[in-house]
């Protein structure tokens, strides 16, 4: 009787196993990957919005405090989004005739307002409470990235929980003194563990077990 | 010289194999059933109706999977209803496969050898349709991976105090566990096989299964180290399987759950199940292929005792449950049971004693044990008793518990019913192919009982 399988078939059984743990551990790998990737997370993506608005050139450049804007970042769970009257606090006399301006000067007549694309989406299951944070000495830049730079506004950071629940469980490494929360030039000094572990009394934050404990995101 | 039990002894040594048959009829028998091209009319018609269930199952899930779980007759106080009930029945069959290839080898039972192939495969299609239930009775099944502990971006691990998750554990190893332990005991077979086969493709086929299987004493000696071991470590895991199982209920707090007797009573309970679906399977498939001579009148009488024994087990399960019920001094307690054998379900609790506690005593006499007819039949009942028995267990106990504000009713819908259906096209159209494809019997396990192998013994 013939061999039924040809010598080579030697070669393609050693393949296939080692082929097989290789596959398996390339899929593991590929899934993580995905997952934390910008394709998913939708970091580093600039969002085209309906008027090229440039943080860039008024927090950077004319150096217009965060507040005047997102005035309810201290006292609110949202930041807010500035309605048109606040463009038209300047803008009804600078650049009152750009054609760059036309959408904010539309808004204005007819009311309706402007429809800025959300950058930073959580889901709806997650609360997220900005006023506790400031209060509690996280900076703007620690999350969004230093906006003050960024012509077109893009998520600096996954969003994802486990970049949530590093600072949570880990605070020192991120506080910042009350001073320095609307500083986007703000880098954590040499002795950020010691200085972050004094203000974490100073700020009276809660220990990791509350603040990673279900009820205090996902209400 | 007359001794009162000869006969028993007789009985006793009665050869595991019909007389006349030597290694290569064996063969022969066996092979033939894989490798003959006709297949028997039957056949297509029985797996006609199977795969028609199955695509029961098929509809039913996409259904479900659409329009949600409230398709299901579970209510609020009956959270669990038919799918966890045909989960642990289904848990419950596989086990008797186990048993039958792992327990009795460690324990060098020869009876166990034409059986415990067709017995593991029930295990592994009992596994597969009892898997389906823990992820489509979710209500959001497609997040069901959530439940093995997998570095994630969420940080976020499965609670390990839950029985619910050792379920996971449970069911995942015993699957892997089973199919592994089916596989090795099919590369010798499926070498014959490869060298039976007459076509090419077929050659290739059973020649891959068999991994390139020379049958040297080199591999044999390693080969039955490995199974011995195997079946060491099967043999805790049927136990604790359906320990798992059952601590599903017994870590509740509701009365007629809360009972620390329920891993001894499940794993009884699951291989007196498991045992009347192999008889239940087994005496129309010996008839129908002519097996006779392999799965004789010893093999069908020893698994009839095996249920007696397992059936007494359960028995004596019921009737603590009753008399803790009682003497616990709970009202809870005592109003659980009284509820079983009074309440709304009562026909279904006085059906299952029927069943389960008055049935298999007929197996006490001999007479029941050799008429096949008749122990087809007590098969059957026993089969419905278990499922009675998870019904009365999990429906009962959570329809009426400690407020009477939560009291409701549970009333199955026809969705689960053709979940159950499904499942059932799902078992019957797998063990067609299986029966079609593969040894039903081991054959090369059949060939070292023979007559013919001992010939070395008689020398020494």
């Amino acid at each position: 009787m013939p061999q039924i399988f040809h010598h080579s078939t030697n070669f393609l059984a050693k393949l296939s196993i080692f082929g097989a743990i290789f596959i398996l551990i390339a899929a593991t790998w590929v899934v993580a990957e995905i997952n934390r990737s910008s394709w998913n997370t939708g970091q580093w993506v600039e969002r085209q919005q309906p008027v090229q608005f440039s943080h860039k050139h008024h927090s950077g450049d004319d150096g217009i405090d965060c507040r005047y804007c997102h005035t309810s970042v201290e006292t609110s769970s949202s930041a807010g989004m500035p309605p048109t009257k606040t463009c038209m606090n300047c803008h009804s006399q600078i650049w009152a005739d750009s054609p760059y301006l036309a959408p904010v000067r539309e808004s204005w007549r007819t009311g309706k307002p402007i429809e800025w694309v959300r950058v930073h989406d959580l889901p709806d299951y997650v609360y997220f409470n900005h006023s506790i944070h400031v209060k509690k000495g996280v900076g703007c830049s620690t999350c969004h990235g230093n906006v003050a730079q960024m012509p077109v506004v893009y998520q600096a950071s996954s969003l994802q929980m486990e970049w949530c629940l590093q600072c949570h469980r880990n605070p020192e490494q991120f506080v910042r003194p009350e001073a320095e929360i609307y500083n986007m030039e703000w880098i954590p000094p040499a002795n950020q563990e010691e200085a972050g572990a004094q203000l974490l009394k100073t700020y009276h934050i809660q220990p990791p077990n509350i603040l990673t404990s279900c009820s205090t995101c996902h209400r | 010289m007359e001794h009162p039990h000869q006969e028993e002894r007789v009985h006793a040594t009665e050869p595991v194999v019909e007389p006349g048959y030597t290694f290569s009829s064996v063969t022969d028998k066996i092979s033939s059933i894989v490798l003959r091209r006709r297949t028997p009319l039957w056949w297509f018609a029985g797996f006609a109706v199977a795969f028609v269930l199955a695509q029961v199952l098929l509809l039913s899930i996409t259904y479900l999977v659409f329009t949600g779980i409230g398709i299901f007759g579970t209510n609020v106080p009956v959270g669990w209803a038919m799918p966890i009930i045909n989960f642990v029945w289904w848990i419950g069959i596989g086990h008797a496969g186990t048993l039958i290839s792992a327990i009795l080898l460690l324990l060098r039972q020869e009876w166990r050898t034409s059986i415990n192939r067709f017995a593991e495969a029930m295990t592994l299609f009992a596994v597969a349709c009892a898997g389906i239930y823990p992820v489509f009775h979710l209500g959001r099944p497609w997040l069901a991976y959530w439940l093995f502990p997998y570095p994630n971006t969420m940080n976020i691990w499965p609670q390990f105090r839950s029985p619910l998750m050792w379920d996971v554990f449970a069911v995942s190893t015993y699957g892997t566990v089973s199919a592994l332990f089916w596989f090795i005991g099919l590369i010798p077979d499926f070498a014959t096989l490869r060298d039976r086969a007459r076509s090419r493709p077929f050659q290739w086929i059973y020649g891959m299964l068999a991994m390139g299987w020379r049958g040297s004493a080199r591999h044999w000696a390693r080969y039955e180290m490995a199974y011995l071991l195997l079946a060491g470590l099967a043999t805790p895991l049927v136990l604790s399987v359906h320990t798992i199982v059952s601590f599903d209920f017994a870590i509740g707090i509701i009365p007629g759950w809360h009972a620390t007797i329920f891993p001894p009573y499940f794993v009884a309970g699951a291989i007196y199940a498991g045992f009347a679906m192999v008889l239940l399977l087994t005496i129309p498939l010996r008839k129908l292929y002519g097996l006779e001579g392999f799965i004789t009148d010893r093999h069908i009488d020893n698994m009839a005792k095996v249920m007696l024994a397992t059936g007494l087990i359960v028995l004596y399960g019921y009737m603590m449950e009753a008399f803790f019920g009682y003497y616990s001094a709970n009202q809870y307690e005592s109003y659980m049971i009284h509820n079983r054998q009074f309440g709304p379900y009562w026909y279904y609790y006085w059906a299952l004693i029927f069943c389960n506690g008055f049935t298999p005593q007929l197996l006490w006499f001999k007479f029941f044990r050799k008429n096949t007819v008749i122990l087809w039949f007590i098969a059957v009942v026993v089969s419905i008793g278990m499922w009675l028995e998870r019904f009365v267990i999990v429906i009962t106990s959570l329809h009426r518990d400690f407020l009477p504000s939560s009291w409701g009713m549970y009333q199955p819908t026809i969705w689960d019913w053709s979940m159950f259906l499904g499942t059932l096209g799902l078992f019957f159209s797998l063990l067609f192919l299986f029966i079609r494809f593969l040894p039903m019997i081991s054959i090369f396990e059949m060939r070292t009982i023979l007559p013919q192998a001992e010939i070395e013994e008689e020398a020494a």
